[in-house]
């Protein structure tokens, strides 16, 4: 279950609504916890053999997110016909349950779903949990290790804490997991490739009943902060900025 | 009507979390306002020890677990939702960490409640709650509010005064007998850092890089800037994903803690998540070449420019200077 998320790097322009983020100057990108929580679909898969499903709800820029995922190694891509850029992250989560309930199929004893562990959207609450909690599946989050068990019916999942602790669990499947980090970084798949699947592949489309929208928090206002403390910035030509910096960590006793 | 407030402590290895007293404090302040009572959750193994801490509840209700086990939302929420139908209370407050990721949002919906996630302010003025939440990485902030005052929120951790929620009162304790079930998610064991490599928290002077350092060959420049520097280098999230550094030199929320004389960040964009580990650094100061990089605002000196351009000139000026 991957998301799609505004890209950070674009500029965000909150809309006349004062409530919302303008559309129209909305990049939308693959979240990261997202691609890393494919990387560790295809590692599995990989190590285990099994089927990769991605699943998202319908975005700016997802095809070419969904046909990356299969040029990766996805074995099916399917794309809701929810937009994502109107919903929070509650009907998100509940359009992707309804998919999920739609087929027996789709919940069979074996089944993993691997979320991102986080969107930097997640207002409402991130999706693993509200996933597992619609399914009444155990949920992980935060996992950066993930294996099978010989038995195929249990994983064990390496949880990050804080301060390098990490905590290792036994979660039966089927079970939702939220990837903070793949084992391995994303892997690389060059452009030529992704074209190719888009001319040859195809992608899954499913409908799904409009999610309850309900959004029970009220946003009174959204607003870009006004930076609190504004660093002093030394200008000039890398030799002159060098320098200035050099004089300050003189006086303060570092060099 | 009286809005009480109940609080999930967090605890780990036997001491609860600083977290916790930041939750303390801010569930004081709205019961202030809202005339209601503060009831602090205490799940754990010694829970008498861990709720003589809690003084700035006005209750501490301890479920007692076996020892060694580690809070989780499989067991925890359906505690939770127990302990509310005994104990009636509005709003949940819950830690934003990664010990305690998902309780909150399941809760909320098996209460089919509101939840307010990544909350960094609350404001309490005549009796009107407001909380503001940080999203899209820092970039945007949202004031919202909860129908009847009802709901949970999980606070983004570091951004309320800790002190707050500190008394040297002794608190109400009340063992509540509650089975703590593992079900489904069961913990093994706990896994501790590599304590062979460089003790990050330890260095006076940290040269720290982001996803602008670009591959793993440019790290020497880094490397070289440390090592003039007699520090060490840390990085961000992406950097230690990528496999360039060890866990062990990872700063922020999942990192370390660090407080150095000296915090040179270059091409990291100055994350929350980030932001949390290092922003008691005596001096920090940050190298971005975009001049709208969040970093800025918690940098106390910046240069905007190309890290792999500036990081080679400065070393040798501080050389130079060394030498002179
Ligand atoms: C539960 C959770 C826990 C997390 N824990 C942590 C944690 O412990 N530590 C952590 O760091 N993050 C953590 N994160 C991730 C965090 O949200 C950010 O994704 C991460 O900190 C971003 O890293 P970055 O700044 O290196 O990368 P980016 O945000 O991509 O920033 C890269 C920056 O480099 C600049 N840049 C690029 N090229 C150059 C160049 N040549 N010269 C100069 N500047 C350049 C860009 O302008 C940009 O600002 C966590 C997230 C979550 C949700």
């Amino acid at each position: 279950m991957l998301k799609m998320v505004p890209d950070v790097v674009e500029e965000l322009v909150v809309a006349a609504d004062g409530k919302s983020l303008d559309q129209d100057t909305l990049r939308m990108i693959l979240s990261e916890p997202s691609d890393h929580a494919l990387e560790q679909a295809l590692l599995l898969k990989e190590k285990h053999g099994g089927r990769v499903t991605v699943v998202t709800l319908t975005a700016p820029e997802v095809d070419e997110a969904l046909f990356k995922a299969l040029a990766k190694g996805a074995d099916q891509a399917i794309k809701l016909n929810v937009d994502q850029t109107v919903v929070g992250s509650l009907a998100t989560a509940r359009a992707l349950a309804s998919w999920l309930r739609a087929d027996p199929q789709r919940q069979a004893p074996d089944t993993l779903l691997l979320t991102g562990s986080y969107a930097i959207d997640d207002l409402e609450g991130e999706m693993g949990p509200c996933l597992a909690e619609m399914l009444q599946w155990p949920f992980v989050g935060v996992v950066t290790g993930l294996a099978l068990d010989a038995s195929g019916q249990k994983v064990t999942a390496i949880k990050e804490f804080f301060g390098g602790l990490r905590g290792e669990y036994e979660v039966d499947l089927p079970a939702v997991i939220g990837i903070q980090a793949a084992a391995r970084p994303p892997r690389y798949v060059p452009i030529a490739k992704i074209r190719s699947f888009m001319k040859s592949a195809t992608l899954g489309a499913a409908g799904v009943a409009p999610p309850d929208p309900a959004f029970a928090l009220e946003i009174s206002r959204m607003y870009v902060p006004e930076a609190t403390g504004r660093a002093v910035m030394v200008e000039g030509s890398p030799e002159e900025a060098s320098r200035r910096l050099v004089e300050i960590l003189h006086q303060r006793g570092i060099v | 009507m009286n809005t009480d407030i109940l609080v999930l402590a967090e605890h780990f290895k036997g001491e609860a979390t600083e977290i916790t007293f930041e939750m303390l404090g801010v569930a004081r302040t709205l019961a202030a306002a809202l005339h209601g009572q503060v009831a602090a959750v205490v799940i754990g193994a010694d829970t008498a020890r861990l709720a003589a801490r809690l003084g700035a509840a006005d209750t501490v209700l301890a479920v007692e677990q076996a020892p060694a086990a580690m809070m989780s939302s499989e067991s925890t929420v359906p505690l939770l939702q127990q302990l509310l139908a005994r104990r009636p209370a509005r709003l949940v407050l819950v830690a934003g960490t990664n010990i305690c990721m998902g309780i909150g949002a399941k809760l909320a919906l098996r209460l089919q409640w509101p939840y307010v996630n990544f909350c960094k302010a609350v404001n309490a003025t005549d009796g009107v709650l407001t909380f503001t939440s940080l999203l899209f990485g820092g970039k945007i902030l949202a004031d919202l509010r909860l129908p009847d005052n009802r709901g949970i929120v999980s606070l983004y951790p570091g951004s309320f005064p800790p002190d707050a929620g500190q008394s040297e009162r002794a608190p109400t304790v009340e063992k509540i007998d509650l089975p703590v079930e593992a079900g489904r998610v069961v913990f093994k064991r706990l896994i501790e850092p590599d304590a062979t490599d460089v003790d990050i928290t330890k260095q006076e002077v940290l040269v720290a890089v982001g996803r602008g350092i670009e591959s793993q060959d440019n790290l020497s420049l880094a490397e070289d800037l440390a090592a003039v520097l007699q520090g060490a280098v840390c990085a961000s999230r992406p950097v230690i994903d990528q496999g360039w550094l060890p866990l062990t030199r990872q700063v922020g929320k999942s990192g370390m803690t660090v407080k150095p004389k000296c915090y040179l960040a270059a091409g990291l964009s100055g994350a929350p998540e980030h932001v949390e580990g290092m922003k008691n650094s005596a001096l920090t100061i940050a190298i971005n070449k975009d001049a709208a990089a969040p970093i800025f605002d918690v940098a106390h000196y910046g240069i905007c420019g190309d890290l792999l351009e500036i990081l080679p000139v400065l070393t040798e000026a501080i050389k130079a200077r060394k030498g002179a």
